[in-house]
């Protein structure tokens, strides 16, 4: 990893995700900790996205820190022609940190060879959105009380659903069965079924969200059935409200099952879910807080570990 | 080999032959070696019989010697052309180029999302599978295979 940056979930071994979802915990239970007293970190959101801003920047504040930056890039100085190289150059003189947002994938591995400071990737294009990788991951182990031997199920955009590639790879360490139930146009790419044959990862795959599905999960994932991805809107019609869970097709369900969604949702969970105990998506955004503070901490190489073991 | 091109082979004193080229990549060929900027004599043969390719081509550079690196970047579009290093009309060295682990250059990504493609940048991929020729894009992680790789 150069400069500690964190562009791609992938730049953290196994023991690494585990220390996070310690640290993570630790933040959950100490949310204010002033541990970057006198720290500048920069929000560079060169595409808007008001929530991950907001939750990283509530990150910062509550840790202590204070924020430069800019939600728009249409306000900056790349919107006139300057490279995202000079904008990196430039921010990095004045602050301890960089959170970006780009709509170039990539952009944030490149931000991270230029700078002298780390770069926290929130989000390139359709590429890496590590945080929320943490916080499913730590959504996951909160529910289960493990992150071992799950049945996870992902519905819907399979295709184009960075979080659920991410939230793939991540939970390959700990031996997971996964169901994968999407349409033939938003199916599960088959590089990531390589690679679930290659780690010797179990998985279905389907097109009709069953009750034999439903039943059989510890995690049911759900993701956003986008119109803008048909190249046939014919079958978007057909398939928009297959893939949409109401709490009726909970009923037979395991106790401990829990529904995850990275929000904003459409319509593919209907309000009649949120009551139920088993919905868990407004308190797995309330995670991305913990999970960005122990990011943030992360990178800048302050020991969140010896922090949390003085205090137990 | 024809009889023919041994003595076009032979007929190089010093220098470097490029042999079992697919005749419709020898000018990707002349490309990736820079051979447009060499002031030495260079002779290309195009549409050449060859019993393995059906058609080939054939590049004979007279008194260079090229770096092995710079060799290798022939295998992103031709994996098995066979090189010879000509010396004192012998070859005197013979191998086939092998896929290098890392590319830096050269290739274009064929992402247009891709900050390599909107950045005054160098290119960067990963070698994920020398046999088949995949490459990763070290930026934006999106893997090209062999008949989709675009030059630079
Ligand atoms: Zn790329």
């Amino acid at each position: 990893m150069q400069n500690n940056s964190l562009v791609s979930i992938s730049d953290f071994t196994k023991d690494e995700m585990l220390e996070l979802l310690e640290d993570m915990k630790y933040f959950e239970a100490n949310p204010n900790r002033r541990l970057l007293e006198g720290k500048v970190v920069a929000t560079l959101f060169f595409e808007p996205s008001t929530r991950t801003r907001l939750s990283f920047e509530t990150a910062v504040n509550r840790l202590g820190g204070r924020i430069i930056g800019f939600s728009d890039a249409s306000t900056t100085s790349s919107s006139k022609g300057e490279t995202l190289k000079d904008t990196i150059m430039m921010v990095n003189n004045y602050v301890d940190l960089i959170i970006m947002r780009h709509y170039l994938e990539g952009a944030a591995r490149y931000a991270s060879e230029v700078s002298r400071v780390p770069i926290i990737n929130a989000g390139d294009g359709a590429n890496q959105h590590p945080s929320q990788t943490m916080l499913d991951l730590y959504s996951i182990y909160k529910t289960q009380g493990t992150l071992r031997d799950l049945t996870i199920t992902m519905v819907g955009d399979l295709k184009y659903g960075r979080t659920v590639h991410s939230l793939l790879m991540a939970m390959s360490y700990f031996n997971p069965k996964f169901n994968f139930v999407a349409c033939d146009e938003l199916k599960m790419p088959q590089e990531y079924k390589d690679f679930c044959d290659e780690h010797g990862i179990a998985y279905t795959e389907t097109r009709d969200f069953s009750p034999e599905v439903i039943n059989s999960s510890d995690i049911i994932y759900m993701t956003r059935v986008q119109r803008e991805r048909f190249t046939d809107l014919m079958e978007y019609e057909r398939v928009k409200n297959i893939y949409n869970l109401h709490n009726s097709m909970l009923d037979n369900s395991k106790d401990n099952v829990r529904i995850l969604h990275p929000l904003p949702r459409v319509g593919e969970i209907s309000q009649d879910v949120d009551s139920n105990p088993k919905a868990y998506y407004f308190q797995q955004a309330q995670n991305g807080l913990y999970a960005r503070q122990a990011i943030i901490c992360k990178v800048l190489g302050i020991d969140v570990k010896s922090l949390r073991e003085n205090e137990r | 080999m024809s009889d023919k091109n041994i003595l076009a082979v032979a007929a190089l004193q010093n220098g470097t032959v490029i042999d079992h080229i697919p005749t419709e990549l020898v000018f990707d060929v002349v490309r990736l070696l820079g051979i447009e900027d060499l002031d030495s004599s260079v002779t290309i043969g195009f549409n050449l019989d060859s019993k393995k390719l059906g058609k080939k081509g054939i590049l004979k550079v007279a008194d260079v010697f090229f770096p092995d690196e710079t060799l290798n970047r022939l295998a992103i579009v031709a994996p098995n052309v066979n090189v010879n290093i000509i010396n004192d009309y012998k070859v005197v060295k013979k191998f086939k180029v092998t896929l290098p682990d890392e590319i830096k250059g050269i290739v274009r990504c064929n992402n247009v999302k891709c900050i390599t493609n909107n950045e005054p940048m160098t290119t960067h991929f990963h070698v994920v599978d020398k046999d088949k020729v995949i490459i990763r894009c070290h930026y934006c992680e999106r893997s090209i295979e062999k008949n989709e790789i675009e030059l630079q």
